[in-house]
């Protein structure tokens, strides 16, 4: 009981205070980052320098924890209990922005200029997003397995071929020294099926849905190009090249550390991890290209105003203050994301010239292709994500993609085309 | 007399209504609401105004067919045979994709096949995911509901003695059970692993010769592993519930019984079994619809797959609800598990009804 | 003669300990296996989980992960505000529900039938299918407060209680054990005069220590293990219980062992409850006498 009143008596106790604080208008921002410490402390920061450096605005933030964010703001816009400032996850965006929980930024377009496209979230000709950093995916690997193998180091220039990059993981099985020759990552399920893998596919010249109109995904997904795609990754599990969709998740953080596999698609966030783990000649290579050039996922989360926020204007103004460079470098520096602008990477420790991770940088100015920017992606990926675990647990690849473009178009026609 | 003492509408009411009316608003009318739902398009997220579809959504997840295909011929008329002599067909999806001959297969898929002479009937249907997740339901129930009511009864027996230090293992029967099925699907992820420790343990035991088994990764037994976790996890809780049936049994009925000299067994089948019928249905019914609403493992260990092998009806609920947004497909089907689970409790009360 | 019947029964008696220990292995061993990684570095938990390592407190053992699952996450006021849902909702549950059940099982009244019907059909209805219809219900909902009438319960604990105080299950769950005692009683005290108050409170609640415990036990399990509920209808942390704050542990590469000790945490409110409400059940077969 005295518990309870204890902590009464400290909520009303922030609260009087916080009220006190002048005639600041009060934003609430929803962030993705509980239980991230180092994310958490720099975004109180953000916070704290933009309450303290202004007299119109006063941001409060609630955290999320990252794995049950997209759910509780749809939970939070159904019942009518949105904040002003959302946070969002640059390929779910256009999906919010549709349905009306967020409107557009109006954000000068001095504030943007020089960032990377893909930090900036752009629906119906407007700016409705904008992110502080970007990921990137490569293909982790030893300097030492390489040379063991006797492979050649692909470039951004010249990144493998199909057949090299198949010859690479046959070598790499053919030695025997490892459990699998390469691990996709199948273990992490959810939106990074879509995000590392629908690259592949774009690479052989398929995609998710038509962009020419995103009212279908006919010829595209179970084209020719999509049929080669499935064979292919089918393959890898077949021939024995990957672990499939039963991965202990355990593996998928240390098998490549452990030595386990000698090529793994993984992250930039990882980075860090892998050179701490004591694999100091890991080497990120980029995506094979597959015919139609390398490409790798991109988009990730960005600040937008919700829908129902009356203040547009205040929910710019802190973004605006967000993008500072020094930000950018704090948020890299902390959870080794890329920064979103050249300058702000000049200030990092990784992706800096030279730094260990700046080969990231590159990656994601040459490869990066945004996820569909369509309303109807959000459905769209989940689709794709189980044609993914199916065609590598053994269906039908013809079948099980034209299941996939059946689902999505009946749901792009369920929803009178997404507004495109 | 004794009806008329303890007839009191008042009173009746008055001790019911406050559970029943917390019932009615949180339950019932959030019920009713879904079935609404599940006459229309409505979608989780949309600016698009919600219409009334009748029907459509049930037919949408019910249409099955039979479709019958004739192996493929060659010229001469011969039917052409792959190298071991069985008969080569055409594809389903000739038939069921942009077949003008064949309109009421459009848009269907092969959910399974059998051979009636050298045709193939292959059944379809339009949502053959919701088939098979019934399928599993069923399977599960079918598997669950059994071997963990029996288990717990033989559990409780055991534990129901007066030996030192039963408490102890009473407790440690029940460990299970307090900790969250969410913690406890994760940590059998690990013990299920193909590099993990059940199969490290079984071919140990089997000096090397059991080969280790993708017990989650192979749909063959995906869905035993889940079913194996969740007897194991769950067989306290119903033994806790014999145990209280157990102990309303008056202790006079084994005192008389043990001086006609009755055996173990027939102590068992005329005192302790009739003693225990109230709780007998109770952890029938109970288990049958913990069983049905079999969700949580399957979110946590294999996301339904591999190959739709562990998808079941709740976990299909929340991954069309939530997951792609389609609230109306969801209700449907929650209405539709509904009216199953209903007429399976009145065959199972017809059945277990006094005679 | 005396002597071999005595060897016999401690025979019976090890027989009889070997069977219960063995069965004890099999239900205890993942909790041993999430206890003692707790204390390991994730890198050691996850290479130890493929032998009997995993099992063991060996190599480097510390309350690390603790220390980081602590300063992670407010772990304190995840625990405190999932055992405050769950006492009101247990103390509240076993009240309304045990009331309903008695007027099922003695009272006689037009509408009986039905009402008992409706509440065992609600047994089949799972949560997950009707939670986004519960949701726009709850948002709505008026509340009268200090600050006089608002509508929406959203962040509070009302909102995670209310809606759980009464369950089909539970009322069967008494339905079920009321129909096993003697009605002679209750009639006997009607004929003394007793009100239906009375014999509810003096006559019926105090044999019902076994069915109360029962229910206490799974009632507490059900609102201690919430996820999606509290996920949808709190959004913030002030409010969160400790299966969404679970949530907070599984980040880009995940921390195991801070995992394990959350896990370890979080689970001691339930094991000290039911060893607490173990004692009931002693208590009862005590009396009974049961032999085994």
């Amino acid at each position: 009981m005295t518990n309870t009143k204890t902590l009464a008596g400290a909520l009303l106790l922030t609260t009087s205070f916080g009220s006190m604080a002048m005639a600041q208008t009060e934003l609430t921002m929803w962030y993705h980052g509980g239980g991230n410490e180092v994310e958490s402390a720099i975004i109180t920061q953000i916070v704290d320098d933009f309450n303290a450096g202004q007299a119109d605005w006063m941001v409060t933030v609630e955290s999320f924890p990252q794995g049950s964010y997209n759910d509780s703001v749809v939970a939070g816009a159904l019942a009518g209990n949105l904040p002003c400032i959302l946070d969002v996850d640059g390929p779910v965006m256009p999906n919010w922005a549709w349905a009306g929980y967020m409107q557009p930024l109006p954000i000068s377009d001095a504030a943007i200029e020089g960032h990377l496209e893909s930090t900036i979230g752009r629906w119906g000709g407007e700016v409705y997003s904008v992110g502080l950093w970007e990921a990137a995916v490569a293909l982790y690997a030893r300097q030492s397995t390489l040379d063991e193998l006797g492979l050649r180091t692909p470039t951004l220039d010249s990144p493998w071929t199909l057949e090299e990059f198949m010859g690479a993981l046959e070598a790499a099985k053919a030695s025997g020294k490892y459990e699998y020759a390469f691990d996709p990552g199948m273990a992490w399920t959810g939106e990074w099926y879509p995000y590392a893998f629908s690259p592949f596919l774009q690479s052989f010249g398929g995609d998710i849905v038509d962009r020419s109109t995103y009212q279908t995904a006919d010829g595209v997904l179970n084209g020719d190009a999509g049929l080669a795609f499935g064979a292919w990754w089918q393959s890898l599990f077949t021939e024995g090249y990957a672990p499939g969709t039963s991965q202990d998740p355990a593996d998928r953080d240390t098998g490549f550390i452990d030595g386990k596999y000698a090529f793994s698609w993984n992250g930039n966030w990882a980075g860090v991890a892998t050179l701490d783990g004591g694999v100091e000649d890991v080497v990120f290579l980029p995506a094979p290209d597959f015919g139609n050039g390398s490409v790798i996922g991109a988009g990730s989360w960005q600040f937008g105003a919700s829908g129902t926020c009356a203040h547009p204007e205040g929910v710019a103004a802190f973004v605006e203050h967000a993008l500072q460079d020094k930000y950018l470098a704090a948020f890299s520096d902390g959870i080794g994301l890329i920064p979103s602008t050249t300058e702000g990477a000049a200030l990092t420790a990784n992706y800096n010239a030279g730094g260990a991770l700046e080969p990231f940088f590159g990656l994601s100015e040459a490869q990066a292709l945004v996820r569909p920017v369509s309303p109807g992606y959000v459905v769209a990926a989940k689709v794709f994500e189980k044609a993914l675990a199916d065609i590598a647990n053994g269906a039908d690849v013809a079948d099980t993609l034209d299941a996939a473009v059946d689902e999505i178009d009946a749901d792009i026609e369920r929803n009178g085309g997404y507004g495109h | 007399m004794a009806s008329k003492l303890t007839t009191s509408n008042r009173a009746g009411w008055g001790f019911a209504l406050p559970g029943f009316g917390l019932i009615t608003l949180f339950i019932v009318v959030p019920f009713f609401f879904a079935f609404f739902l599940s006459l229309t398009n409505q979608r989780l997220i949309s600016p698009n105004p919600t219409e009334f579809v009748g029907l459509d959504n049930y037919s949408n997840l019910l249409s099955i067919r039979v479709l019958s295909i004739e192996p493929v011929v060659n010229d001469a008329g011969d039917i052409v045979r792959d190298a071991d002599g069985n008969p080569e067909y055409p594809r389903v999806r000739d038939f069921t994709r942009n077949n003008p001959d064949y309109p009421q297969y459009d848009g269907m898929r092969e959910w399974f096949r059998w051979h009636s002479g050298e045709t193939a009937k292959v059944v379809v249907a339009t949502d053959v995911v919701f088939w098979k997740s019934l399928r599993n339901t069923l399977m599960f129930v079918l598997v669950v509901a059994p071997v963990q009511g029996t288990l717990a009864l033989g559990l409780a027996l055991l534990i129901n003695q007066r030996l030192r230090g039963i408490n102890i293992y009473r407790a440690i029967y029940f460990m299970p059970v307090v900790v969250s099925i969410v913690v406890v699907s994760l940590l059998w992820r690990f013990l299920y692993a193909e590099e993990g420790l059940l199969n490290n343990i079984l071919g140990a035991l089997s000096f090397g010769m059991f080969e280790g088994r993708d017990w989650l990764g192979d749909p063959d037994t995906a869905l035993g592993a889940i079913e194996a976790m969740s007897i194991w996890q769950a067989v306290g809780f119903h033994m806790v519930i014999w145990l209280s049936g157990l102990q309303t049994i008056s202790p006079t009925l084994y005192e008389a019984s043990s001086i006609e000299g009755a055996s173990k067994w027939q102590t068992f089948r005329y005192v302790t079994w009739p003693g225990l019928r109230n709780t007998a249905i109770l952890v029938l019914i109970v288990i049958t619809m913990q069983a049905f609403a079999l969700f949580a493992q399957v979110d946590i260990m294999t996301s339904g797959g591999p190959l739709d092998s562990t998808t079941t009806v709740v976990h299909q609920t929340v991954v069309r609800g939530y997951g792609k947004q389609d609230i109306s497909g969801a209700s449907t089907i929650s209405v539709i598990l509904f009216l199953l689970v209903l007429s399976i409790s009145l065959i199972q009360r017809y059945l277990t009804r006094e005679k | 003669m005396a002597a071999v019947n005595a060897d016999n029964h401690g025979l019976r008696l090890v027989t009889r300990y070997v069977v219960l220990t063995l069965i004890a292995i099999i239900f205890i061993f993942p909790l041993i296996f999430m206890m003692v990684s707790s204390l390991k570095p994730d890198l050691q938990l996850l290479r130890d989980t493929s032998s009997v390592r995993a099992f063991l407190p060996v190599g480097d053992i510390s309350l690390n992960n603790y220390t980081a699952a602590f300063s992670r996450a407010p772990v304190g006021l995840f625990v405190f505000n999932s055992v405050l849902v769950t006492g009101a909702t247990v103390v509240l549950s076993l009240f309304l529900c045990s009331m309903a059940a008695f007027s099922f099982v003695f009272l006689n009244w037009q509408g009986r039938d039905l009402l008992l019907s409706v509440i065992i059909a609600t047994l089949i209805v799972p949560f997950e299918t009707i939670a986004i219809p519960l949701l726009l219900l709850v948002s709505k909902l008026p509340w009268i407060g200090f600050d006089g009438l608002s509508f929406g319960w959203l962040n509070s604990y009302r909102v995670q209680i209310i809606p759980w105080i009464a369950d089909g299950l539970t009322v069967f769950l008494f339905v079920q054990f009321f129909k096993d005692l003697p009605r002679e009683l209750i009639e006997a005290s009607r004929v003394e005069g007793a009100t239906w108050w009375q014999i509810y409170r003096r006559v019926v609640m105090p044999l019902s220590g076994p069915v109360l415990a029962t229910a206490a036990i799974l009632k507490f399990l059900v609102m201690y293990n919430q996820y999606l509920w509290p996920l949808i209808v709190v959004q913030e942390e002030t409010y969160r219980p400790v299966l969404v704050g679970l949530q907070y542990f599984f980040q880009l590469n995940t921390a195991w062992g801070e995992i394990m000790a959350y896990l370890t945490v979080i689970t001691l409110p339930v094991l000290a409850f039911y060893l607490v409400l173990q004692r009931a059940f002693i208590a009862s077969i005590a009396s009974t006498g049961v032999k085994g």
